[in-house]
């Protein structure tokens, strides 16, 4: 654990709210490389607090990079420039003494930003409820033990699911698709058992809101496995459109 | 006074449930659509609960202050969830689980609550699997299992480290359905600052919309509370940014009885503090003392590093004083020993924090099998600390996690006002003064999924709660309590920021209210606690107006609450003249410096009844146990 504290010029965004137009504000802090950098910007909002000026506007909770609230784009890159990282699990000892920041929010065209660098994200929870699920009532399951899953296949169903929703793929993706957030929760459900029943109407369905969403199409550069916090692999986009391709050669009429 | 009847069924404790399942009153299906029933809170207990009583065709509104239903920070939860299936063929049962959780939460908690949880743990599994919830599997397709702490059977089920995440997913997926099908009315960024109570009874919320700053009036004949619980009155906790305790704070205030609101859990492996900016605390699995061993130095003030300190100079204290198991003590055990050593000034560095050391286990085992079981473990923390645990040993300090204590509830999860119903981590019920590990999640979802069904459409078909417009008297008197307050908090524009003050304020709970209580300390937190209440509401800076997107203003009424919740914690440590589980008073100890349960005048649920800030009268729930014997834990 090192304690020099390292000094910086961070220019973050500023917008007052999603009809105002936005810009950089500079601002040079000394802060510890032990303190995340959301923990810095604390830190900032509390010295700005203490002056009567207004604070940075963005969201984090779990800061353990699971809940996928947090996310801002730190120099270009979405939740910063390491690899598998989340933005509340950013440390300051990454960055150099004396170097400049461009903290800016997540930006889409499917994403409204709110103020500073909060963005709106709720399309991507319109897509799941489109058909993100399984049907099944509570109290009508059978017992767990009922359908055996190989380790493999639950290897690929757990990795997929390990998606935290956090929205970085779309911010990551010239197009501004979000073709690796629902090809993950297509995949999850596609290759087990109890997926099966509506795989077809599912993947339709969620494919479907996307697009009405304003979400773009993919076009295969994988920035959004590179930028992903959890590293959810683009193998599950592949596995969605060879589901979707199915379901429109064999005309499955869609029930959702 | 108020009258607390728990309304424990007649029977055998293995057949209460079923008895109460068969004499409750039903709602027939076509007239279940006239019930509206808000849901707080979407976490595991609020989304499976907004979920299930959707499907059953009730009018739900469901609220969270996050921006998206799977936000809640049962996400955060490693471990995994305890059922009773006995897939081992281990000897679990529903009766081993129940005993089990009784007797970790030290004779604590409400017999027959705990045997329902017990008894439908198996059907949570089920309903997760059939969700599609990935959990670990065996070579042969069936599910894992791994064994947990207070426990001799495998029963807990788990998704790699991330078994909260995907049980949440779960419940928020069939929550969205239900907002697809809209069956649910979803309302994000909302927070709850008051419940409304017409003639006695729950009748509505007003929330701030966290968008706009708008006040809003919401009515429904059922009001369901499951916010979480309240460690971030510590400031420094496991738990997330945004958790609070404002929801069944402001409840309580209207009249909701607070429970045994002095047992909080302290995990003893978590990342010491690095500084002055850190926000909160990070837990890690409490797996790691399979293999890890827990040292300090024999010396005070040792400025050496951990390799130049002999072994003949290094104090293994857990293996030192519990010598049967070791590195394995129970959580509040281990969590004490750490403060001890530290306080005597024998900490890393004589700071808090002590060393969890696995060179003997990479020397005995090699780095490969270690990478194997820890890997993402040590992942995070060398992402965390800089510091490579393979080479220098790990450093950790205990952390606030969890609450048993919460608002008090009866056996149908409902508090003391009809029409509130309280669940998971936000009620009282079922942990006792310990919760054992991997039994939050179940306990959330056997809240959610199969108690608040049944017993919701109980309190319907037996009162036949009336539809109350949100123009009535009392919803505009909560709402002027809102506004007032928030225009308060504004208006104020002293001189210290909120942040500064909640710090503050945790100092005090961690010191005076945290691992070890003593009366003195406790006497002492109360008086800090009070005049630190009144130095903020004198000389707060909440910076920002009420009408717009402000999270400054936020965290004031959380804060806020959090100097009222703090207090009684600390009253209701003073009043507890023993100690058991996470309630450890230093008069009242063996010999050996264990817990000493004074069973014949503390065998009682402490029930809080708001009076005026600052200022409780104490209800008592004797709890009594009639199949279990009492005894006496060691693990010497």
């Amino acid at each position: 654990m090192e304690n020099h504290n390292i000094n910086l010029t961070l220019n973050i965004w500023r917008q007052e709210n999603p009809s105002t137009e936005g810009r950089f504000e500079e601002f040079k802090v000394s802060t510890s490389p032990d303190a995340s950098i959301l923990e810095m910007l604390d830190e900032l909002n509390n010295t700005l607090e203490a002056k009567g000026e207004r604070p940075i506007a963005f969201e984090s909770d779990c800061r353990e990079g699971i809940c996928g609230t947090c996310g801002v784009v730190v120099n270009g890159h979405p939740h910063g420039p390491l690899p598998k990282t989340a933005t509340c699990q950013l440390h300051m000892r990454t960055f150099k003494d004396g170097e400049n920041l461009y903290i800016e929010p997540f930006r889409a065209k499917a994403y409204n930003i709110i103020k500073d660098l909060i963005v709106d994200r709720s399309p991507l929870d319109k897509i799941i409820q489109s058909g993100g699920f399984i049907s099944v009532n509570t109290g009508s399951a059978p017992d767990a033990n009922i359908h055996p899953i190989s380790k493999e296949t639950a290897t690929i169903a757990i990795e997929a699911a390990e998606c935290i929703g956090c929205g970085a793929c779309v911010a990551a993706c010239k197009n501004a698709s979000a073709m690796l957030f629902v090809g993950a929760k297509v995949s999850q459900f596609a290759v087990l058992p109890q997926g099966q029943p509506e795989r077809y109407d599912r993947v339709q369905a969620m494919v479907n809101t996307m697009d009405e969403m304003g979400f773009g199409s993919c076009t295969n550069t994988y920035a959004c496995e590179a930028e992903c916090p959890k590293g959810v692999s683009v193998t599950n986009i592949a596995r969605m459109n060879r589901d979707f391709l199915k379901a429109k050669i064999t005309s499955h009429a869609l029930h959702f | 006074m108020i009258k607390l009847d728990a309304k424990i069924p007649e029977g055998h404790i293995s057949e209460k449930w079923t008895n109460h399942k068969f004499n409750m009153k039903l709602v027939n299906p076509s007239n279940k659509r006239k019930y509206d029933v808000i849901v707080v809170g979407t976490g595991l207990a609020g989304a499976s609960a907004a979920a299930t009583l959707a499907e059953l065709g009730y009018k739900v509104k469901a609220f969270t202050f996050h921006d998206s239903p799977r936000r809640a920070h049962s996400i955060a939860a490693q471990g995994g969830i305890n059922a009773s299936k006995n897939y081992q063929n281990d000897g679990d049962s529903d009766f081993r689980l129940y005993y089990d959780t009784i007797k970790g939460g030290d004779f604590r908690s409400r017999e027959a609550n705990t045997y329902r949880l017990a008894e439908v743990s198996a059907n949570i599994i089920d309903q997760a699997v059939a969700q599609g919830v990935p959990f670990a599997r065996e070579y042969g397709g069936t599910l894992a299992n791994r064994s947990f702490g207070g426990a001799q059977v495998s029963r807990t089920f788990y998704a790699r480290g991330e078994t909260g995440q995907q049980l949440l997913l779960g419940a928020y997926s069939a929550l969205s359905r239900q907002i697809g099908l809209k069956n649910v009315e979803m309302y994000t960024r909302r927070e709850m600052l008051d419940v409304v109570i017409v003639d006695g009874q729950a009748k509505g919320i007003i929330v701030r919309n966290l968008l706009t700053g708008e006040i809003e009036r919401y009515s429904a004949q059922a009001v369901i509370l499951a916010t979480g619980g309240y460690a971030r009155v510590f400031y420094l906790s496991t738990n997330a940014m945004n958790s609070n305790a404002t929801a069944v704070w402001r409840a309580h205030k209207k009249g909701a009885a607070f429970a045994n609101p002095c047992f909080t859990q302290i995990h003893p492996t978590c990342l010491p503090i690095h500084g002055e900016l850190q926000s909160k605390r990070v837990l890690m699995s409490e797996s790691l003392r399979n293999d890890g061993r827990i040292w300090v130095s024999k010396n005070k003030a040792d400025k050496r590093s951990a390799a130049d300190i002999p072994e003949e100079e290094r104090d293994y204290y857990l293996e030192r004083k519990y010598p049967s198991f070791g590195n394995l003590a129970p959580r509040d055990i281990s969590s004490r020993s750490a403060k001890e050593v530290c306080d005597e000034g024998r900490g890393v560095n004589g700071k808090d924090a002590v060393y969890l050391d696995f060179s003997e286990a990479i020397n005995r085992l090699g780095e490969n099998v270690i990478r194997e079981r820890y890997g993402n473990l040590f992942d995070m923390y060398q992402n965390i600390t800089g510091e490579n645990p393979y080479k220098v040993p790990m450093q950790i300090y205990p952390a606030p996690h969890y609450v048993m204590g919460g608002l008090w509830v009866d056996y149908n999860l409902m508090s003391n006002i009809p029409g509130l119903f309280v669940l998971g981590e936000a009620n009282f019920s079922d942990h006792g003064a310990n919760r054992l590990g991997a039994s939050a999640l179940m306990q959330g979802l056997a809240d959610g999924y199969f108690v608040i069904p049944y017993t919701i459409g109980n309190y319907f078909g037996g009162q036949k709660p009336e539809k109350v417009s949100t123009d009535n008297t009392a919803f505009a008197e909560a709402e002027k309590t809102v506004r007032d307050s928030i225009q308060k908090l504004i208006s104020i524009n002293g001189k210290q920021t909120v942040d500064s003050i909640h710090k503050r304020l945790g100092q005090i709970m961690w010191d005076k209210v945290g691992m070890a209580r003593n009366e003195k300390g406790l006497k002492e937190a109360i008086s800090e606690i009070t005049s630190l209440r009144e130095e903020f509401w004198k000389d707060v800076k909440v910076v920002g107006q009420d009408k717009e997107l402000n999270q400054t203003l936020e965290r004031a009424g959380r804060v806020a609450d959090f100097l009222e919740l703090g207090e009684l914690m600390a009253v209701d440590a003073l009043n507890r003249n023993e100690s058991c589980g996470a309630h450890f008073r230093e008069e009242y100890q063996t010999k050996e410096g264990e817990a000493l349960r004074n069973d014949e005048e503390y065998a009682y649920v402490s029930a809080w009844e708001f009076k005026k800030v600052g200022e409780w009268e104490l209800n008592k729930e004797p709890l009594v146990f009639e199949y279990v014997k009492l005894a006496t834990r060691s693990y010497k």
